[in-house]
């Protein structure tokens, strides 16, 4: 017996960016861009989703890269997510990144799964999505119209959607350096290792020379990457300390609008925001502060 | 619109023949296959009915159980989520390409079977592949690293523990023969 799990589509496996985007923009809202398939060919297969037609991105070498540029991260869209999770200058420069991505399904899904396909996924539970907002990376879309440059708040509408038009690609995105004095940290709860998280939070904190919290970034998964700003605001000009990350950790939480379904409970996953927020927030200050002193 | 790739079938684009059948080159476990595929068909499907090489087994069909794990250019991926077109020029390694000989095992299919790190050996092969490369990267795991790293294969039978002892001892063994 011969099997065909998705439906039918036209299939085209361009070779340059400028021919996938004549082949979006020709096609128009059919046609969905492939990037490294670890979402949608399951949703092909379980024919949730039904492409007319397919534009594999696969082949498309430029768009797979790592590099640094002016003290930015420049991430190629098609760079798999193993790469980051094996490049010695991520690990360095952003290791809020790559622990992130460690968290992200298991091996042979980041060997496949890439940086933009997570992101212009938009999947509510993904790790990139939350630590790309906590970095303030910036989105590059570009079509046969033009090219533009997002930040995540503008780049994520809600869940599994973006502000990408039909015929628009996400090419790359940039991570900017992290201040002097910074420390970061990322937690996450799934039921088994590898799972969708229930909840992840990521956080960037930047101390001044006094050791006063500077700069304060959290992002939490939510319907859409969420960054809690009014809470990241109580945390300026004061100094780490528990009370004081007890208190945001709380704000920041109130400020969710989680999902409930049938892994966990909206109150639930608040509660568990709460909790992680204040380990990410202690564990960043104590990083920060072993920086400071390096 | 420029077209600078000499690939035949990038002709076919302006003729809109991009559903029928594709012909597909792919190196499997060292030999060269080349099949007519239609661009739906999966690898894991084309692997076993094309190419005839079954040891690759189908569980979920939907990326989560990892039965389908076959190495692409070395490293492990889920070949239920990628189109056989796709494969077309790459080099995969599925659970036939592990023994040395006829007659001999690999040392991971070795202390599977030694130890008990099967039962109904259904998602066997995706564990041997996945374990290959994990003793390839890091020849002395720790059971922790071990089951970190086997945490996207799933097995119905066996707790794991067996599995990661079979890991453990192929490790050993692996090691001492160097």
């Amino acid at each position: 017996m011969l099997h065909m799990k998705p439906a039918v589509f036209e299939y085209y496996d361009p070779t340059t960016l400028s021919e996938a985007l004549n082949l979006l923009a020709q096609l128009g809202g059919t046609a969905r861009p492939l990037a490294g398939g670890q979402s949608l060919v399951p949703m092909m297969n379980l024919r949730l989703a039904r492409p007319s037609q397919l534009i594999d991105l696969n082949r498309i070498a430029e768009l797979s890269y790592l590099r640094v540029e002016n003290g930015e991260l420049r991430v190629g869209a098609m760079t798999r997510q193993r790469e980051i999770e094996r490049s010695a200058t991520v690990a360095e420069r952003w290791p809020l990144l790559r622990e992130a991505t460690g968290y992200i399904g298991h091996v042979q899904i980041r060997n496949r799964g890439t940086v933009g396909g997570s992101l212009a996924h938009a999947y509510p539970s993904a790790e990139l999505p939350v630590v790309m907002c906590a970095l303030g990376a910036v989105f590059v879309l570009r079509s046969q119209r033009g090219e533009r440059s997002l930040n995540a708040k503008e780049f994520f509408v809600g869940p599994m959607t973006t502000v990408l038009e039909p015929d628009e690609l996400l090419i790359e995105v940039r991570v900017p350096p992290l201040p002097p004095r910074t420390g970061w940290a990322f937690q996450e709860i799934s039921r088994r290792f590898g799972d969708f998280a229930l909840m992840a939070v990521g956080g960037l904190l930047t101390l001044d020379e006094t050791g006063v919290i500077q700069q304060a970034r959290l992002a939490f998964t939510d319907s859409t990457p969420m960054r809690p700003e009014s809470a990241e605001k109580r945390l300026l000009g004061r100094r780490p300390g528990s009370d004081l990350f007890y208190e945001v950790a709380g704000v920041a939480a109130r400020d969710l609008n989680p999902d409930a379904d049938i892994h966990a409970s909206a109150e639930y996953r608040r509660e568990v925001a709460r909790v992680l927020a204040r380990r990410v927030l202690a564990q960043a200050a104590e990083r920060a502060q072993a920086s400071s002193e390096a | 619109m420029k077209h600078e790739s000499s690939r035949p079938e990038k002709a076919r684009w302006r003729e809109g023949k991009q559903v029928g059948k594709r012909e597909v080159s792919m190196t499997v476990n060292g030999r060269e296959y080349r099949i007519q595929v239609e661009p739906r068909k999966l690898l894991v499907d084309s692997i076993r009915e094309d190419l005839g090489l079954t040891g690759t087994h189908v569980g979920c069909e939907h990326g989560v159980c990892g039965a389908c794990t076959v190495l692409w250019e070395g490293e492990p991926v889920r070949s239920c989520l990628i189109f056989a077109v796709q494969a077309d020029g790459a080099r995969i390694k599925t659970v036939e390409g592990m023994a040395p000989s006829e007659t001999e095992l690999h040392p991971i299919q070795e202390a599977f079977w030694e130890v008990h790190g099967l039962q109904c050996g259904f998602c066997t092969p995706g564990f041997l592949l996945t374990a290959d490369v994990l003793l390839r990267e890091n020849p002395d795991p720790s059971e922790d690293q071990i089951r970190q790293w086997i945490s996207g294969n799933l097995c119905r039978c066996t707790g794991y523990q067996n599995i990661v002892t079979a890991i453990q001892l192929a490790a050993r063994r692996m090691a001492a023969r160097k």
